[in-house]
Protein backbone atom coordinates (compact mmCIF):
# COMPACT_ATOMS: atom_id res chain seq x y z
CA UNK A 1 0.00 0.00 0.00
CA UNK A 2 1.47 3.56 -0.83
CA UNK A 3 0.37 5.88 2.15
CA UNK A 4 0.65 9.36 0.86
CA UNK A 5 0.43 12.01 3.41
CA UNK A 6 -0.67 15.32 2.90
CA UNK A 7 1.34 17.24 4.34
CA UNK A 8 3.52 18.87 1.36
CA UNK A 9 1.49 18.98 -1.73
CA UNK A 10 4.14 18.97 -4.49
CA UNK A 11 2.26 17.07 -7.02
CA UNK A 12 -1.70 17.53 -7.70
CA UNK A 13 -4.10 15.07 -6.74
CA UNK A 14 -4.49 13.32 -10.14
CA UNK A 15 -0.57 12.83 -10.45
CA UNK A 16 -0.61 11.71 -7.15
CA UNK A 17 -3.65 8.91 -8.47
CA UNK A 18 -1.40 7.93 -11.82
CA UNK A 19 1.87 7.53 -9.71
CA UNK A 20 0.10 5.11 -7.71
CA UNK A 21 -1.50 3.80 -10.71
CA UNK A 22 2.11 3.23 -12.66
CA UNK A 23 3.44 1.35 -9.43
CA UNK A 24 0.85 -1.00 -9.18
CA UNK A 25 0.90 -2.21 -12.60
CA UNK A 26 5.01 -2.06 -12.44
CA UNK A 27 4.86 -4.29 -9.39
CA UNK A 28 1.86 -6.38 -10.81
CA UNK A 29 3.80 -7.16 -14.45
CA UNK A 30 7.17 -7.74 -12.55
CA UNK A 31 5.27 -10.73 -10.86
CA UNK A 32 3.61 -11.60 -14.12
CA UNK A 33 7.35 -11.75 -15.54
CA UNK A 34 8.20 -14.23 -12.64
CA UNK A 35 5.38 -16.74 -13.27
CA UNK A 36 5.67 -16.10 -17.01
CA UNK A 37 9.84 -16.74 -17.21
CA UNK A 38 9.84 -20.70 -15.74
CA UNK A 39 7.44 -21.23 -18.66
CA UNK A 40 9.04 -19.55 -21.29
CA UNK A 41 12.39 -21.31 -20.78
CA UNK A 42 11.04 -24.84 -20.42
CA UNK A 43 9.33 -23.72 -24.00
CA UNK A 44 12.18 -22.24 -25.40
CA UNK A 45 14.45 -25.52 -23.89
CA UNK A 46 12.20 -28.22 -25.16
CA UNK A 47 13.54 -26.79 -28.53
CA UNK A 48 16.76 -26.51 -28.34
CA UNK A 49 19.69 -29.34 -29.06
CA UNK A 50 21.86 -30.72 -26.07
CA UNK A 51 24.96 -28.45 -27.83
CA UNK A 52 22.48 -25.26 -27.31
CA UNK A 53 22.05 -25.89 -23.78
CA UNK A 54 25.70 -25.17 -22.61
CA UNK A 55 26.67 -22.09 -24.10
CA UNK A 56 28.44 -19.18 -22.82
CA UNK A 57 25.30 -16.56 -23.66
CA UNK A 58 21.82 -17.86 -23.43
CA UNK A 59 19.33 -17.63 -26.03
CA UNK A 60 15.92 -17.51 -25.79
CA UNK A 61 15.02 -18.49 -28.98
CA UNK A 62 16.79 -21.21 -29.98
CA UNK A 63 19.28 -20.51 -32.78
CA UNK A 64 18.46 -23.78 -34.13
CA UNK A 65 14.58 -24.93 -33.37
CA UNK A 66 14.80 -28.55 -33.30
CA UNK A 67 11.88 -31.66 -32.60
CA UNK A 68 14.28 -33.92 -31.64
CA UNK A 69 13.34 -33.72 -28.39
CA UNK A 70 9.77 -34.60 -28.93
CA UNK A 71 10.92 -37.44 -31.41
CA UNK A 72 13.35 -38.96 -29.60
CA UNK A 73 11.21 -39.12 -26.07
CA UNK A 74 7.55 -40.05 -27.76
CA UNK A 75 8.18 -43.72 -29.09
CA UNK A 76 11.77 -44.11 -27.19
CA UNK A 77 10.58 -47.76 -25.52
CA UNK A 78 12.51 -46.75 -22.42
CA UNK A 79 10.49 -43.29 -22.28
CA UNK A 80 7.35 -43.82 -23.82
CA UNK A 81 6.10 -40.53 -23.38
CA UNK A 82 3.27 -40.95 -26.11
CA UNK A 83 2.08 -44.00 -24.28
CA UNK A 84 2.26 -42.57 -20.89
CA UNK A 85 -0.20 -39.95 -22.35
CA UNK A 86 -2.47 -42.48 -23.40
CA UNK A 87 -2.46 -43.94 -19.79
CA UNK A 88 -3.06 -40.78 -17.95
CA UNK A 89 -5.65 -39.80 -20.00
CA UNK A 90 -7.43 -43.07 -19.75
CA UNK A 91 -7.02 -43.00 -15.89
CA UNK A 92 -8.02 -39.33 -15.40
CA UNK A 93 -11.33 -39.92 -17.86
CA UNK A 94 -12.45 -42.81 -15.85
CA UNK A 95 -11.65 -41.95 -12.66
CA UNK A 96 -13.88 -38.66 -13.53
CA UNK A 97 -16.77 -40.31 -14.91
CA UNK A 98 -16.86 -42.69 -12.27
CA UNK A 99 -16.78 -40.03 -9.50
CA UNK A 100 -19.36 -37.80 -11.39
CA UNK A 101 -21.61 -40.85 -11.11
CA UNK A 102 -20.98 -42.38 -7.63
CA UNK A 103 -20.59 -39.05 -5.55
CA UNK A 104 -23.74 -37.02 -7.44
CA UNK A 105 -26.04 -40.64 -6.58
CA UNK A 106 -24.56 -40.55 -2.72
CA UNK A 107 -24.85 -36.87 -2.28
CA UNK A 108 -28.39 -37.14 -3.80
CA UNK A 109 -29.23 -39.23 -1.38
CA UNK A 110 -27.48 -37.78 1.78
CA UNK A 111 -29.41 -34.24 0.62
CA UNK A 112 -32.99 -35.47 -0.17
CA UNK A 113 -33.36 -38.89 0.92
CA UNK A 114 -34.51 -39.70 5.06
CA UNK A 115 -32.93 -43.14 6.06
CA UNK A 116 -32.06 -44.56 9.33
CA UNK A 117 -28.74 -43.87 9.54
CA UNK A 118 -28.33 -41.66 7.50
CA UNK A 119 -27.12 -38.66 9.24
CA UNK A 120 -24.63 -41.17 11.45
CA UNK A 121 -22.72 -42.10 8.11
CA UNK A 122 -22.73 -38.79 6.37
CA UNK A 123 -21.07 -37.71 9.85
CA UNK A 124 -18.47 -40.15 9.83
CA UNK A 125 -17.76 -39.53 6.29
CA UNK A 126 -17.15 -35.83 7.41
CA UNK A 127 -14.61 -36.50 10.30
CA UNK A 128 -12.37 -38.54 7.62
CA UNK A 129 -11.97 -35.30 5.57
CA UNK A 130 -9.85 -33.66 9.00
CA UNK A 131 -7.54 -37.22 8.62
CA UNK A 132 -4.35 -36.54 7.16
CA UNK A 133 -3.51 -38.21 3.95
CA UNK A 134 -0.19 -40.20 5.41
CA UNK A 135 -1.91 -42.77 7.13
CA UNK A 136 -3.44 -44.43 4.41
CA UNK A 137 -0.21 -44.38 2.44
CA UNK A 138 1.05 -47.67 3.50
CA UNK A 139 -2.26 -49.87 4.48
CA UNK A 140 -3.84 -48.99 1.42
CA UNK A 141 -0.33 -50.12 -0.57
CA UNK A 142 -0.27 -53.18 1.17
CA UNK A 143 -4.34 -53.78 0.02
CA UNK A 144 -3.69 -52.74 -3.48
CA UNK A 145 -1.18 -54.97 -3.54
CA UNK A 146 -3.14 -57.71 -1.81
CA UNK A 147 -6.03 -57.05 -4.46
CA UNK A 148 -3.30 -57.81 -7.06
CA UNK A 149 -3.86 -54.28 -8.59
CA UNK A 150 -0.21 -53.13 -8.58
CA UNK A 151 0.95 -51.79 -12.37
CA UNK A 152 -2.95 -51.88 -12.62
CA UNK A 153 -5.00 -48.74 -13.37
CA UNK A 154 -7.56 -50.20 -10.70
CA UNK A 155 -4.83 -49.58 -8.14
CA UNK A 156 -5.32 -45.79 -8.75
CA UNK A 157 -8.69 -45.49 -9.82
CA UNK A 158 -10.20 -47.58 -7.26
CA UNK A 159 -8.19 -45.72 -3.87
CA UNK A 160 -9.33 -42.60 -5.61
CA UNK A 161 -13.38 -43.21 -5.80
CA UNK A 162 -13.27 -43.60 -2.10
CA UNK A 163 -12.69 -39.87 -1.57
CA UNK A 164 -15.40 -38.15 0.94
CA UNK A 165 -14.77 -34.45 -1.19
CA UNK A 166 -17.13 -34.97 -4.36
CA UNK A 167 -19.90 -36.60 -1.92
CA UNK A 168 -19.93 -33.27 0.16
CA UNK A 169 -19.88 -31.39 -3.06
CA UNK A 170 -23.01 -32.73 -4.67
CA UNK A 171 -24.66 -32.68 -0.98
CA UNK A 172 -23.93 -28.95 -0.77
CA UNK A 173 -25.53 -28.36 -4.20
CA UNK A 174 -28.22 -30.47 -3.97
CA UNK A 175 -29.24 -29.43 -0.62
CA UNK A 176 -29.07 -25.41 -2.36
CA UNK A 177 -31.68 -26.15 -5.04
CA UNK A 178 -35.37 -26.10 -4.24
CA UNK A 179 -37.81 -29.16 -3.67
CA UNK A 180 -40.79 -27.93 -5.21
CA UNK A 181 -39.82 -29.61 -8.94
CA UNK A 182 -38.78 -33.21 -7.50
CA UNK A 183 -42.20 -33.11 -5.34
CA UNK A 184 -44.03 -32.69 -8.72
CA UNK A 185 -42.30 -35.18 -10.67
CA UNK A 186 -43.08 -37.84 -7.12
CA UNK A 187 -47.10 -36.72 -7.49
CA UNK A 188 -46.60 -37.63 -10.88
CA UNK A 189 -45.74 -41.28 -9.60
CA UNK A 190 -41.80 -40.93 -10.74
CA UNK A 191 -39.42 -43.24 -8.36
CA UNK A 192 -36.31 -42.13 -6.97
CA UNK A 193 -34.32 -42.89 -9.37
CA UNK A 194 -36.13 -41.19 -12.45
CA UNK A 195 -36.37 -38.09 -10.18
CA UNK A 196 -32.56 -38.32 -9.70
CA UNK A 197 -31.83 -38.20 -13.56
CA UNK A 198 -34.77 -36.67 -15.43
CA UNK A 199 -34.76 -34.11 -12.54
CA UNK A 200 -31.94 -33.61 -10.21
CA UNK A 201 -29.20 -34.32 -12.79
CA UNK A 202 -30.07 -31.54 -15.26
CA UNK A 203 -30.54 -29.32 -12.46
CA UNK A 204 -26.97 -29.91 -10.99
CA UNK A 205 -25.03 -29.55 -14.66
CA UNK A 206 -22.88 -26.72 -13.10
CA UNK A 207 -21.64 -28.52 -9.51
CA UNK A 208 -21.29 -31.67 -12.27
CA UNK A 209 -18.50 -29.24 -14.39
CA UNK A 210 -17.31 -28.02 -11.30
CA UNK A 211 -16.75 -31.20 -9.83
CA UNK A 212 -15.17 -32.92 -13.22
CA UNK A 213 -12.63 -29.99 -13.81
CA UNK A 214 -11.18 -30.57 -10.13
CA UNK A 215 -11.02 -34.66 -10.27
CA UNK A 216 -9.96 -34.38 -13.86
CA UNK A 217 -7.07 -31.59 -12.82
CA UNK A 218 -6.30 -33.98 -9.89
CA UNK A 219 -6.37 -37.42 -11.40
CA UNK A 220 -3.95 -36.32 -14.30
CA UNK A 221 -2.01 -34.17 -11.43
CA UNK A 222 -1.44 -37.18 -9.00
CA UNK A 223 2.52 -37.78 -8.62
CA UNK A 224 3.02 -40.10 -5.33
CA UNK A 225 -0.08 -42.59 -5.41
CA UNK A 226 0.73 -43.17 -9.45
CA UNK A 227 4.34 -43.39 -8.32
CA UNK A 228 3.69 -45.90 -5.88
CA UNK A 229 1.25 -48.64 -7.68
CA UNK A 230 2.37 -47.96 -11.50
CA UNK A 231 6.10 -49.10 -11.82
CA UNK A 232 6.31 -50.88 -15.16
CA UNK A 233 7.20 -48.55 -17.85
CA UNK A 234 4.30 -50.33 -19.93
CA UNK A 235 1.59 -48.47 -17.30
CA UNK A 236 3.17 -45.64 -15.41
CA UNK A 237 1.26 -42.29 -16.29
CA UNK A 238 2.98 -38.86 -17.26
CA UNK A 239 3.81 -37.47 -13.84
CA UNK A 240 5.67 -40.72 -12.29
CA UNK A 241 6.87 -40.91 -16.06
CA UNK A 242 8.40 -37.56 -15.28
CA UNK A 243 10.63 -38.76 -13.03
CA UNK A 244 11.56 -42.08 -14.85
CA UNK A 245 12.31 -39.42 -17.87
CA UNK A 246 14.80 -37.30 -15.53
CA UNK A 247 16.82 -40.93 -14.14
CA UNK A 248 16.82 -42.32 -17.64
CA UNK A 249 19.21 -39.22 -19.21
CA UNK A 250 21.96 -37.49 -17.49
CA UNK A 251 22.25 -33.74 -18.50
CA UNK A 252 19.46 -34.19 -21.54
CA UNK A 253 17.79 -30.90 -20.25
CA UNK A 254 15.80 -30.47 -23.75
CA UNK A 255 14.86 -34.23 -23.94
CA UNK A 256 12.99 -33.20 -19.85
CA UNK A 257 11.79 -30.09 -20.75
CA UNK A 258 10.24 -31.47 -23.77
CA UNK A 259 8.73 -33.88 -21.38
CA UNK A 260 7.41 -31.22 -19.13
CA UNK A 261 5.67 -29.54 -21.65
CA UNK A 262 4.26 -32.57 -23.30
CA UNK A 263 2.68 -33.17 -19.81
CA UNK A 264 1.90 -29.11 -18.85
CA UNK A 265 0.35 -28.56 -22.28
CA UNK A 266 -3.05 -30.28 -22.07
CA UNK A 267 -3.74 -28.44 -18.51
CA UNK A 268 -2.66 -25.56 -19.79
CA UNK A 269 -4.92 -25.23 -22.44
CA UNK A 270 -7.45 -26.74 -20.08
CA UNK A 271 -7.02 -23.25 -17.77
CA UNK A 272 -6.89 -20.96 -21.19
CA UNK A 273 -10.13 -22.12 -21.87
CA UNK A 274 -11.82 -22.68 -18.65
CA UNK A 275 -10.15 -20.04 -17.01
CA UNK A 276 -12.87 -18.13 -14.50
CA UNK A 277 -14.71 -21.28 -14.00
CA UNK A 278 -11.40 -23.02 -13.05
CA UNK A 279 -10.34 -19.99 -10.74
CA UNK A 280 -14.07 -19.51 -9.45
CA UNK A 281 -14.14 -22.78 -8.62
CA UNK A 282 -11.20 -23.49 -6.34
CA UNK A 283 -12.15 -20.03 -4.70
CA UNK A 284 -15.64 -21.61 -4.01
CA UNK A 285 -14.81 -24.85 -2.85
CA UNK A 286 -11.66 -23.90 -0.90
CA UNK A 287 -10.04 -27.32 -2.05
CA UNK A 288 -6.18 -27.25 -1.76
CA UNK A 289 -4.28 -30.41 -2.96
CA UNK B 1 -44.08 -30.86 5.56
CA UNK B 2 -42.89 -31.90 1.77
CA UNK B 3 -44.19 -35.47 0.25
CA UNK B 4 -40.81 -36.27 -0.15
CA UNK B 5 -40.36 -36.78 3.59
CA UNK B 6 -43.43 -38.14 4.28
CA UNK B 7 -42.24 -41.23 2.74
CA UNK B 8 -39.80 -42.28 5.52
CA UNK B 9 -43.03 -44.07 7.21
CA UNK B 10 -41.48 -46.90 5.54
CA UNK B 11 -37.99 -47.93 5.05
CA UNK B 12 -37.17 -48.36 1.44
CA UNK B 13 -34.16 -50.17 0.31
CA UNK B 14 -33.33 -47.58 -2.80
CA UNK B 15 -31.74 -44.94 -0.40
CA UNK B 16 -28.59 -47.52 0.47
CA UNK B 17 -28.46 -48.66 -3.25
CA UNK B 18 -27.90 -44.64 -4.00
CA UNK B 19 -25.07 -44.32 -1.38
CA UNK B 20 -23.91 -48.13 -1.46
CA UNK B 21 -21.02 -47.83 -4.67
CA UNK B 22 -19.51 -44.68 -2.75
CA UNK B 23 -19.37 -46.36 0.79
CA UNK B 24 -17.56 -50.05 -0.99
CA UNK B 25 -15.04 -47.62 -2.16
CA UNK B 26 -14.92 -45.70 1.12
CA UNK B 27 -14.70 -48.73 3.64
CA UNK B 28 -11.90 -50.33 1.18
CA UNK B 29 -9.54 -47.75 1.10
CA UNK B 30 -10.22 -45.09 3.90
CA UNK B 31 -12.35 -47.22 6.69
CA UNK B 32 -10.44 -50.36 6.50
CA UNK B 33 -6.64 -48.37 6.26
CA UNK B 34 -7.85 -46.19 9.56
CA UNK B 35 -7.41 -49.39 11.71
CA UNK B 36 -5.21 -51.49 9.26
CA UNK B 37 -2.22 -48.95 9.58
CA UNK B 38 -2.14 -49.28 12.94
CA UNK B 39 -2.50 -53.01 12.66
CA UNK B 40 0.95 -53.02 10.13
CA UNK B 41 3.02 -50.60 12.49
CA UNK B 42 3.40 -53.28 15.17
CA UNK B 43 5.28 -55.92 12.04
CA UNK B 44 8.14 -55.96 10.78
CA UNK B 45 6.88 -56.05 7.29
CA UNK B 46 7.77 -56.03 3.58
CA UNK B 47 4.87 -56.24 1.08
CA UNK B 48 7.38 -58.36 -1.65
CA UNK B 49 8.04 -61.15 1.18
CA UNK B 50 4.41 -61.61 3.32
CA UNK B 51 5.90 -64.60 4.45
CA UNK B 52 8.61 -63.15 6.25
CA UNK B 53 6.11 -61.06 8.22
CA UNK B 54 6.89 -60.88 12.08
CA UNK B 55 4.93 -59.85 15.16
CA UNK B 56 7.03 -56.85 16.37
CA UNK B 57 4.94 -55.32 19.09
CA UNK B 58 5.61 -52.06 19.98
CA UNK B 59 9.69 -52.07 18.68
CA UNK B 60 8.91 -49.99 15.28
CA UNK B 61 7.99 -47.02 17.72
CA UNK B 62 10.62 -47.80 20.08
CA UNK B 63 13.21 -47.52 17.26
CA UNK B 64 11.95 -43.95 16.67
CA UNK B 65 12.43 -43.01 20.10
CA UNK B 66 15.66 -44.54 21.18
CA UNK B 67 18.67 -41.80 21.38
CA UNK B 68 20.90 -42.18 18.71
CA UNK B 69 19.44 -45.06 17.13
CA UNK B 70 19.60 -44.56 12.76
CA UNK B 71 16.23 -44.68 12.55
CA UNK B 72 15.81 -41.88 15.68
CA UNK B 73 18.20 -39.63 13.74
CA UNK B 74 16.91 -39.94 10.47
CA UNK B 75 13.29 -39.22 11.21
CA UNK B 76 13.14 -36.52 13.63
CA UNK B 77 15.91 -34.89 11.31
CA UNK B 78 13.39 -34.63 8.60
CA UNK B 79 10.63 -33.61 10.96
CA UNK B 80 12.98 -30.93 11.62
CA UNK B 81 13.36 -30.10 8.10
CA UNK B 82 9.61 -30.29 7.64
CA UNK B 83 9.05 -27.70 10.55
CA UNK B 84 11.94 -25.87 8.70
CA UNK B 85 10.53 -25.74 5.61
CA UNK B 86 7.13 -24.67 7.28
CA UNK B 87 9.09 -21.81 8.50
CA UNK B 88 11.05 -20.19 5.50
CA UNK B 89 7.22 -21.17 3.28
CA UNK B 90 4.06 -20.17 5.24
CA UNK B 91 5.17 -16.16 5.80
CA UNK B 92 5.81 -15.86 2.44
CA UNK B 93 2.58 -17.92 0.96
CA UNK B 94 0.48 -15.86 3.26
CA UNK B 95 2.07 -12.55 2.94
CA UNK B 96 2.50 -12.64 -0.93
CA UNK B 97 -0.71 -13.56 -1.94
CA UNK B 98 -1.97 -11.28 0.12
CA UNK B 99 -0.49 -8.36 -1.34
CA UNK B 100 -0.97 -9.45 -4.63
CA UNK B 101 -5.02 -9.81 -3.79
CA UNK B 102 -4.52 -6.43 -2.30
CA UNK B 103 -3.41 -5.06 -5.65
CA UNK B 104 -6.18 -6.73 -7.49
CA UNK B 105 -8.34 -5.79 -5.80
CA UNK B 106 -8.39 -2.26 -6.83
CA UNK B 107 -10.35 -1.56 -9.80
CA UNK B 108 -7.63 -1.69 -12.24
CA UNK B 109 -8.05 -2.14 -15.98
CA UNK B 110 -6.24 -5.90 -16.78
CA UNK B 111 -7.06 -7.23 -12.98
CA UNK B 112 -8.60 -10.75 -14.50
CA UNK B 113 -5.65 -10.81 -17.03
CA UNK B 114 -3.32 -10.77 -13.80
CA UNK B 115 -4.76 -13.03 -11.51
CA UNK B 116 -5.13 -15.87 -14.58
CA UNK B 117 -1.59 -15.45 -14.62
CA UNK B 118 -0.75 -15.33 -11.46
CA UNK B 119 -3.05 -18.62 -10.62
CA UNK B 120 -1.78 -20.84 -13.56
CA UNK B 121 1.33 -22.46 -12.19
CA UNK B 122 -1.30 -24.30 -9.91
CA UNK B 123 -2.84 -25.93 -12.37
CA UNK B 124 0.49 -27.57 -13.16
CA UNK B 125 2.08 -30.84 -11.39
CA UNK B 126 4.32 -30.60 -8.70
CA UNK B 127 6.57 -33.54 -11.51
CA UNK B 128 6.39 -30.52 -13.81
CA UNK B 129 7.17 -27.62 -11.71
CA UNK B 130 9.48 -29.36 -10.20
CA UNK B 131 11.14 -30.43 -13.31
CA UNK B 132 11.56 -26.65 -14.53
CA UNK B 133 13.10 -25.27 -10.98
CA UNK B 134 15.12 -27.78 -11.32
CA UNK B 135 17.02 -27.28 -14.58
CA UNK B 136 16.75 -23.62 -14.07
CA UNK B 137 18.79 -23.77 -10.60
CA UNK B 138 21.84 -26.23 -12.19
CA UNK B 139 24.99 -24.96 -11.40
CA UNK B 140 25.77 -26.13 -14.95
CA UNK B 141 23.81 -24.34 -17.23
CA UNK B 142 20.97 -23.21 -15.40
CA UNK B 143 19.56 -19.98 -15.92
CA UNK B 144 19.47 -18.20 -12.69
CA UNK B 145 23.42 -19.02 -12.30
CA UNK B 146 24.11 -17.57 -15.63
CA UNK B 147 22.47 -14.02 -14.98
CA UNK B 148 23.90 -13.74 -11.34
CA UNK B 149 27.36 -14.44 -13.07
CA UNK B 150 26.48 -12.08 -15.99
CA UNK B 151 25.74 -9.42 -12.94
CA UNK B 152 28.51 -10.49 -11.30
CA UNK B 153 27.06 -12.40 -8.49
CA UNK B 154 27.83 -15.17 -6.04
CA UNK B 155 26.68 -18.47 -8.25
CA UNK B 156 26.06 -21.13 -5.14
CA UNK B 157 25.85 -24.54 -6.12
CA UNK B 158 21.94 -24.49 -5.12
CA UNK B 159 20.24 -27.76 -5.35
CA UNK B 160 23.46 -29.75 -3.48
CA UNK B 161 24.65 -27.09 -0.82
CA UNK B 162 22.88 -25.30 2.28
CA UNK B 163 21.19 -23.48 2.94
CA UNK B 164 20.48 -23.25 -0.66
CA UNK B 165 19.26 -26.61 -1.41
CA UNK B 166 16.48 -25.72 0.82
CA UNK B 167 15.84 -22.72 -0.78
CA UNK B 168 15.31 -23.97 -4.09
CA UNK B 169 12.22 -26.36 -2.62
CA UNK B 170 10.92 -22.82 -0.82
CA UNK B 171 10.93 -20.75 -4.46
CA UNK B 172 9.67 -23.54 -6.23
CA UNK B 173 6.73 -24.20 -3.96
CA UNK B 174 5.88 -19.96 -3.70
CA UNK B 175 5.59 -20.26 -7.44
CA UNK B 176 3.39 -23.13 -7.99
CA UNK B 177 1.06 -22.58 -5.05
CA UNK B 178 0.97 -18.91 -4.28
CA UNK B 179 -1.74 -18.70 -6.78
CA UNK B 180 -4.59 -20.62 -4.68
CA UNK B 181 -3.81 -18.37 -1.33
CA UNK B 182 -4.02 -15.26 -3.94
CA UNK B 183 -7.07 -16.25 -5.02
CA UNK B 184 -9.11 -17.02 -1.92
CA UNK B 185 -8.07 -14.12 -0.31
CA UNK B 186 -9.35 -12.24 -3.36
CA UNK B 187 -12.70 -13.49 -2.82
CA UNK B 188 -12.83 -12.63 0.62
CA UNK B 189 -11.64 -9.15 0.35
CA UNK B 190 -14.20 -8.86 -2.54
CA UNK B 191 -16.55 -9.79 -0.13
CA UNK B 192 -15.92 -6.83 2.95
CA UNK B 193 -19.10 -3.96 2.15
CA UNK B 194 -17.68 -1.00 0.30
CA UNK B 195 -19.87 1.30 2.73
CA UNK B 196 -17.45 0.31 5.44
CA UNK B 197 -14.45 2.09 3.13
CA UNK B 198 -16.88 4.81 2.22
CA UNK B 199 -17.71 5.43 5.78
CA UNK B 200 -14.41 5.46 6.72
CA UNK B 201 -13.10 7.89 4.22
CA UNK B 202 -15.68 10.31 5.38
CA UNK B 203 -14.32 10.13 8.44
CA UNK B 204 -10.61 11.35 7.44
CA UNK B 205 -9.32 7.65 7.46
CA UNK B 206 -6.72 7.25 5.18
CA UNK B 207 -5.70 4.38 3.25
CA UNK B 208 -3.13 2.74 5.57
CA UNK B 209 -5.47 3.56 8.41
CA UNK B 210 -8.66 1.67 6.27
CA UNK B 211 -6.03 -1.16 5.78
CA UNK B 212 -5.62 -1.51 9.26
CA UNK B 213 -8.62 -1.21 10.97
CA UNK B 214 -10.92 -2.73 8.37
CA UNK B 215 -9.23 -5.27 5.51
CA UNK B 216 -6.68 -7.12 8.49
CA UNK B 217 -9.81 -7.67 10.88
CA UNK B 218 -12.47 -8.61 8.10
CA UNK B 219 -9.99 -10.66 6.45
CA UNK B 220 -8.82 -12.34 9.78
CA UNK B 221 -11.19 -15.67 9.57
CA UNK B 222 -9.46 -16.60 5.97
CA UNK B 223 -6.11 -15.00 7.14
CA UNK B 224 -6.51 -18.36 9.76
CA UNK B 225 -7.69 -20.72 7.26
CA UNK B 226 -5.36 -19.84 4.96
CA UNK B 227 -2.41 -20.83 7.17
CA UNK B 228 -4.01 -23.89 8.29
CA UNK B 229 -4.59 -25.24 5.08
CA UNK B 230 -0.88 -23.91 4.08
CA UNK B 231 0.81 -25.58 7.02
CA UNK B 232 -0.83 -28.80 6.66
CA UNK B 233 0.07 -28.45 2.62
CA UNK B 234 3.61 -27.74 3.48
CA UNK B 235 3.55 -31.27 5.96
CA UNK B 236 3.36 -33.49 2.81
CA UNK B 237 5.91 -31.70 0.88
CA UNK B 238 7.46 -34.61 -1.19
CA UNK B 239 7.46 -34.15 -4.99
CA UNK B 240 10.00 -30.86 -4.71
CA UNK B 241 12.53 -32.77 -2.85
CA UNK B 242 12.20 -36.09 -4.84
CA UNK B 243 12.88 -34.57 -7.67
CA UNK B 244 14.86 -31.45 -6.99
CA UNK B 245 17.22 -32.35 -4.49
CA UNK B 246 16.83 -35.98 -3.76
CA UNK B 247 17.14 -35.03 -0.10
CA UNK B 248 20.61 -33.34 -0.12
CA UNK B 249 22.58 -32.45 1.04
CA UNK B 250 23.53 -34.94 3.72
CA UNK B 251 23.55 -34.03 7.25
CA UNK B 252 26.85 -34.70 9.42
CA UNK B 253 25.04 -36.34 11.98
CA UNK B 254 22.56 -38.27 9.52
CA UNK B 255 19.83 -37.74 7.31
CA UNK B 256 19.10 -35.17 4.26
CA UNK B 257 19.06 -31.43 4.63
CA UNK B 258 16.15 -31.22 2.34
CA UNK B 259 14.54 -34.56 3.28
CA UNK B 260 11.13 -33.72 4.73
CA UNK B 261 9.29 -36.24 6.46
CA UNK B 262 6.64 -37.61 3.81
CA UNK B 263 10.22 -38.35 2.18
CA UNK B 264 11.41 -40.64 4.67
CA UNK B 265 8.34 -42.40 4.84
CA UNK B 266 8.26 -42.77 1.14
CA UNK B 267 12.13 -44.18 1.42
CA UNK B 268 11.73 -46.26 4.44
CA UNK B 269 8.27 -48.11 3.17
CA UNK B 270 9.01 -47.94 -0.49
CA UNK B 271 12.39 -47.92 -1.35
CA UNK B 272 13.64 -49.75 1.39
CA UNK B 273 11.43 -52.77 2.47
CA UNK B 274 10.34 -51.67 5.67
CA UNK B 275 6.34 -51.12 5.38
CA UNK B 276 5.79 -51.81 9.54
CA UNK B 277 8.39 -48.91 10.46
CA UNK B 278 7.01 -46.37 7.65
CA UNK B 279 3.58 -46.91 9.24
CA UNK B 280 4.44 -46.74 12.63
CA UNK B 281 5.81 -43.56 10.96
CA UNK B 282 2.54 -42.57 9.52
CA UNK B 283 1.17 -42.92 12.66
CA UNK B 284 3.06 -40.38 14.65
CA UNK B 285 2.98 -37.86 11.59
CA UNK B 286 -0.59 -38.10 11.48
CA UNK B 287 -0.89 -37.77 14.98
CA UNK B 288 1.29 -34.27 15.11
CA UNK B 289 -0.89 -33.27 11.85
CA UNK B 290 -4.49 -33.63 14.20
CA UNK B 291 -2.87 -32.20 17.17
CA UNK B 292 -2.01 -29.36 14.99
CA UNK B 293 -5.02 -29.47 13.18
CA UNK B 294 -7.35 -29.25 16.56
CA UNK B 295 -5.39 -26.88 18.49
CA UNK B 296 -5.70 -24.39 15.49
CA UNK B 297 -9.19 -25.55 15.25
CA UNK B 298 -9.97 -24.64 18.79
CA UNK B 299 -8.50 -21.17 18.63
CA UNK B 300 -10.26 -20.39 15.37
CA UNK B 301 -13.45 -21.05 17.28
CA UNK B 302 -13.12 -19.17 20.37
CA UNK B 303 -12.11 -15.86 18.45
CA UNK B 304 -15.53 -16.47 16.95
Amino acid sequence: MTVIKPKRQFISYRGQKWIKKILIYFSLSVVSLIVVIPLIWMLSTSFKLKSQLFTKEIYWIPKVVTLENYTKILDNPSTPIGLWFRNSLFVAVITTAAKLVIDSLAGYAYARMKFPGRNKIFNLLLVTLFLPGVMFLVPNFVTVSKLGMLNNFNGVIFPALASVFGVFFMRQFFNSIPKELEEAAEMDGANRLQIFIKIALPLAKPALATLAVIEFLASWNDFLWALLVLKDRAVQTLQPGLRTLQGAYTSEYGLMMAGAVIVAVPVLLLYIFLQRFIVQSVATTGLKG
Amino acid sequence: MSIISLRKSKISITPYLFILPHLIFFAVFIGYPFFSGLYISFFQYDYLRPEATLFVGLQNYIDLFKTGSVKFIEFWNSIKVTLTFVIYSVPFLVLIPLGLAILLNTKIVGNKFFRAIYFAPWVLSCAVISLIWWWIFQSQGGLLNYYLKLLGFDTPRWLSTMPYAMITIVVATIWWTMGYNMVIFLAALQDIPNDLYEAAEIDGANSWQRFTHITIPMLQPVLIFIIIITIIASFNLLGQPLMMTRGAPAQPTGGGATEPVMLRIFTEGFVRPFQGSAAAMSVIVAIIMMVFSYTNFRIFRQRD
